[in-house]
């Protein structure tokens, strides 16, 4: 096993360190707690755990198992066969941090691809090397705004169309603080504009979602322009897949892009390890937090990366550092990287397309049904909300006994919208699952 | 190394030198060196702030390190070294000269006299050492 | 080596991937919402797959050979673990299922949770924290709120001793908690004396690393949790060097209020180059009700016939979520795969190889390297990397030598409280042999330190690229490619930045 030790290895060894027994190695811990017994399950061989753990698998219904209109931040794509090939090999798997730059070029030029596709997609001029996943780079959003204005300016308005994750995340970090997260009373109806009578000159950061978290999309560019005449900053949190598709933040004007990466050929694994996007304007780059890959030369005189600006990182500056952040998700970083590479230009742009027509023409067939409205009044992406005129978790247990896993029931979260389900199509839905997932919302009303 | 006989030190490696009711702030010899090569310096006061002894007036970064540099004195900032963020290697190769970083209208003078002069600075360093 | 970017690789018009053609009629673009340029690269999947396997070939990994970093416990990460993460059943499973749906995946979640519950010496964990640095963070939340709930509103401060990681401090501050930081004594234990004096009604919690970071067992820990218990504080463990403790000592037996685990180091999930990490969070009793959430939790009893229905459940008094869903999932099937490969047994005999082979490499590199701490250690331990002969060598040199032998260097330059620190970790994945070859490779170095210094000085000289110009990279700022795909000319990289 993982264990290469053989008897005579351990007395050898015991005899050079000068003891007897491996447990005289253990006088510094107090006597009456040493080696507990711990009730744990004993020990099985490889070939038994993948049994037991192919029966819990197999107690779970795949979005494989599934036709899947499930959404809501995590969203199901095709992920290309080269992605999980190369994430498997060993040397960027089983490597460490590239503290080392002279032993870990491979993982610390693909961090800068990663950097330079992000940068890319989003329209910005610099990208970190990833947060843990979307909520958490908004909060490092706030973070960077708070730190941007030295504490002068602690508004912090998050729009009500913020994925509900990421706004708590973001209050449970500054809870105490002073710090003030805001989520403007507005109607969930009203677009960006809406925001503005929340903006003022004690506020630091606006912060809005593009695809907003109910599918919505907007041109952000008034926003922008006012968020920045009221002196702050403006960060908008995206679905990055869209941008294959939608103008980005960058030309909106937008300060600061942040983002879920998981669309970008990261499994949906039950929530995670997913991928933080973080990406700014060249300016703020010091006040970014995370880790950043930048090129250099070698003492040969070659073109060489290493990790960079790393004196504002918590193992420098200690309790002066703006964030505590260690960890980056390289791998993930890795994977998304492969898949926009493997896309590529044309790829990610049709990609987009499909999810942007599959979701229009299952919006337009549902809407036709009787009972069912489009809450969804202005343009959207690939996810929408529909009025059905039963409860959501009714329709839901209806629809998953014809195999469709059915869209989120927003009434859980929001009084508001009752009975609305928000629906997600990617082009992994055909239009055989579309036509299906309409005729069984039919069924429903008509039972 | 470098320790000027007509300026005011601070046991974090700041100096001052006092002209009139003004002084100009800046980091010692030693400390440039001990951090080695400075790639940024960001003054993070502004022209007119009122300001307390002790607080902080700027960063520095290395490739390896990062250090807070703070007022010896209290008072109100009358000028800040602007093109320093654009050269901060002078903060290597001046740093009693050009690579000063705050003048600042002292409001206590008195707060002068528990600064180190020359000498006593060099002890100080010497224990350091 | 110098290895061609993305974007001088691409050629208009190639195609990584083909996805199938529309089969529903279009709907027309977003007005004034379509981008016009899209800057990413045009490539075959063979330029990719080719690329990107050149590129890990530059990488040194766990793989290849040993990595005796202190404090980040690099272990060999077992392959079974990447065979149970990727199942379909796991990996495949949207995080907002319908709980009837992903019984399979709460049943894994609950039972790892009672897991490190019972490894730690807790009475609950929370999976959620997305690595070390984020547990830590939950732990010092959940310590600020139990004193909140109390009304307990003086209590501010925090006590740090000053070999923990830098993390810690970092991590308090943060959390709007006053750093105060407490020397070790000459044993490299906590002062006591010191420790005495900031035992008073402000006191929040004390960050406690034991081992430290000497690898040294805190030899009066249980005076030392005493004292900050009797003041009314709480003791918050690190977690990151749980691997000699696994069936030695539960941290929560010892006193610790909330440690952090770490997934990646401990329990064998793989480093990836950076992350993803995992850092669930161990409580005692009365902090279970502050736990960020939400944690899963039997909501119906079974009965003889029909199991129990898991699902998620918020804690009472939760400070809030600290990341989108329930946490890095796929870390917990690895590291639930791990514990159960190894049972109690299994877990008692990796840490104690841990510690045996730690002390095995030291009672050998104290013959030739400076122990400024000469006891027993724990997983770990701290060399000096200087001698006084050999007055221009210094740690990094050392370090970089070693590359030139295929071996990895130690964590260096931390602990700050030793001069020039080697900090060595062989945890118990590394043979006999291994250990041998690796002594024999520090002997030679510290043999070239005295005799030819300037080949430690030039080091590395057999890897892909030399020392590299860190000043240049961190004034220059080139942090991406340029946007241009394809490049208008072949870009030069002082053409590329944006």
């Amino acid at each position: 096993m993982y264990i290469p030790h053989t008897e005579a290895d351990r007395e050898a060894m015991l005899h050079t360190i000068g003891a007897e027994h491996l447990e005289d190695l253990f006088q510094d811990v107090p006597a009456a707690y040493r080696f507990p017994k711990l009730d744990l399950p004993p020990a099985i061989t490889e070939m038994e755990v993948m049994m037991e753990m192919q029966r819990l698998a197999n107690a779970n219904e795949s979005v494989s198992d599934l036709i899947c209109f499930l959404g809501a931040g995590a969203y199901n794509h095709y992920i290309p066969a080269a992605v999980d090939a190369v994430l498997r090999r060993g040397e960027f798997l089983t490597a460490y941090t590239p503290y080392q730059p002279e032993i870990s070029q491979g993982t610390l030029q693909a961090i800068f691809e990663y950097q330079s596709l992000i940068a890319g997609l989003t329209g910005m001029e610099v990208s970190n090397a990833s947060h843990y996943d979307g909520a958490t780079a908004v909060t490092e959003a706030v973070t960077m705004a708070y730190a941007h204005f030295r504490g002068k300016r602690t508004k912090m308005v998050l729009s009500p169309a913020l994925h509900p994750h990421y706004r708590e995340t973001a209050e449970t970090y500054n809870h105490g603080t002073d710090v003030s997260i805001v989520k403007p009373d507005v109607d969930l109806k009203a677009g960006p504009d809406a925001l503005l009578p929340w903006i003022d000159a004690t506020t630091a950061l606006v912060v809005v979602q593009y695809p907003d978290f109910f599918g919505r999309i907007y041109n952000y560019t008034s926003l922008a322009e006012a968020v920045h005449a009221a002196g702050a900053l403006l960060a908008i949190a995206v679905n990055p897949l869209a941008l294959g598709l939608l103008t980005p933040p960058g030309e909106f004007g937008a300060d600061i892009v942040v983002g879920e990466g998981q669309p970008l050929g990261i499994s949906l694994s039950f929530g995670g390890p997913y991928l933080g996007i973080f990406a700014t304007r060249k300016d703020y780059v010091r006040k970014m937090a995370g880790r950043l890959v930048g090129e250099t030369v070698d003492t040969r005189g070659q073109r060489a990366y290493v990790l960079t600006l790393t004196a504002r990182e918590q193992h420098i500056r200690r309790e002066k550092a703006t964030s505590n952040i260690c960890t980056n998700q390289g791998l993930m970083a890795l994977a998304s990287a492969v898949y926009m590479s493997l896309l590529g230009k044309n790829g990610l742009r049709q990609v987009a397309e499909l999810c942007y027509h599959k979701a229009h023409y299952a919006a337009n067939q549902i809407a036709a049904l009787p009972g069912y409205s489009l809450w969804t009044e202005t343009p959207f992406f690939h996810e929408f909300v529909i009025r059905c005129p039963i409860p959501v978790a009714d329709i839901n247990e209806h629809l998953l006994e014809h195999g469709i896993l059915g869209g989120y029931d927003l009434g859980k979260d929001n009084p508001e919208l009752e009975n609305c389900m928000m629906i997600a199509v990617t082009e992994i839905n055909s239009k055989e699952e579309i036509d299906l997932l309409v005729e069984t919302l039919s069924e429903v009303y008509h039972d | 190394m470098k320790i000027p006989a007509d300026l005011k030190y601070t046991k974090n490696d700041e100096w001052i030198r006092v002209e009139g009711n003004v002084g100009t702030v800046g980091i010692t010899d030693f400390a440039q060196e001990q951090l080695s090569d400075i790639v940024y310096v960001e003054i993070v006061v502004e022209e007119g702030d009122n300001v307390s002894q002790g607080d902080s007036c700027a960063t520095l970064e290395s490739v390896k390190a990062a250090a807070d540099v703070y007022l010896p004195v209290g008072g109100k900032i009358v000028a800040v070294n602007e093109g320093l963020a654009e050269t901060p290697e002078t903060v290597n190769s001046d740093p009693f000269g050009a690579a000063w970083m705050v003048k600042i209208e002292l409001a206590d003078s008195a707060e002068l006299d528990g600064l180190l002069d020359a000498a006593g600075y060099e002890a100080h360093l010497a224990t350091k050492a | 080596m110098t290895e061609s970017l993305l974007c001088e690789l691409s050629v208009p018009g190639r195609k990584g991937v083909l996805f199938p053609k529309s089969d529903v009629p279009k709907a027309s673009l977003p007005a004034n919402l379509t981008r016009q340029r899209l800057p990413l690269p045009e490539v075959s999947e063979v330029d990719v797959v080719r690329y990107f396997t050149r590129l890990s070939q530059l990488n040194y990994c766990i793989d290849k050979g040993m990595y005796p970093l202190g404090s980040c416990t690099m272990k060999y990460n077992p392959k079974i673990n990447e065979e149970t993460a990727r199942l379909s059943g796991f990996a495949n499973i949207h995080p907002l299922q319908p709980v009837e749906t992903i019984q399979g995946c709460m049943v894994l979640m609950y039972e790892l949770q009672e897991m490190l519950k019972e490894i730690g010496g807790f009475a609950g964990v929370t999976l959620q924290p997305a690595a070390g640095a984020q547990g830590e963070l939950t732990g010092v939340l959940i310590i600020r709120a139990y004193h909140q709930s109390r009304n307990d509103l003086k209590r501010t401060k925090i006590l740090i001793p000053d070999s923990a990681h830098g993390t810690n401090p970092a991590t308090s501050a943060m959390s709007g908690l006053e750093v105060v930081q407490l020397p070790s004594d000459a044993n490299g234990n906590v002062d006591l004396n010191e420790l005495r004096t900031h035992c008073d009604d402000t006191l929040a919690g004390l960050m406690l690393t034991n081992p430290n970071t000497l690898g040294l067992f805190e030899e009066n820990v249980l005076e030392v949790i005493r004292m900050v218990h009797e003041a009314g504080g709480l003791v918050y463990g690190d977690g990151a060097n749980m691997n000699a403790l696994l069936g030695i000592v539960r941290p929560g037996d010892l006193g610790i209020d909330v440690l952090h685990y770490n997934l990646h180091k401990t329990f064998s999930t793989p480093h990836g180059g950076g992350g993803p990490g995992s850092g669930p969070v161990g409580v005692a009793a009365m902090l279970v009700d502050f736990m960020p959430g939400p944690v899963v939790d039997i909501i119906e009893e079974g009965d003889d016939e029909i199991p129990p229905l898991f699902g998620f459940v918020m804690p009472e008094k939760s400070i809030g979520r600290v990341k989108s869903f329930w946490g890095h999932f796929g870390m917990m099937v690895r590291a639930y795969t791990y514990i159960r490969v190894h049972g109690p047994e299994g877990l008692r005999s990796v840490s104690e190889h841990a510690v045996l082979n730690a002390n095995y490499l030291m009672a050998q590199m104290k013959k030739i390297y400076h122990l400024p701490y000469d006891r027993t250690c724990m997983h770990e331990f701290v060399v000096e990397g200087r001698w006084d002969d050999a007055p221009d060598i210094h740690a990094l040199d050392i370090a970089k030598r070693m590359m030139d032998y295929n071996l990895h260097p130690p964590t260096n330059y931390f602990p700050l409280i030793v001069h020039e620190a080697l900090m060595v970790e062989p945890t118990e994945t590394e043979s006999k042999q291994t250990l041998d070859a690796f002594i024999e490779v520090m002997e030679k170095i510290a043999d070239e330190a005295h005799n030819n210094p300037e080949i430690l000085k030039t080091a590395p000289h057999t890897t892909p690229v030399g020392r590299l110009d860190e000043v240049k990279a961190a004034k220059e700022l080139v942090l991406c490619c340029g946007l241009e795909f394809p490049p208008r000319e072949r870009l030069l990289p002082d053409k590329c930045s944006t």
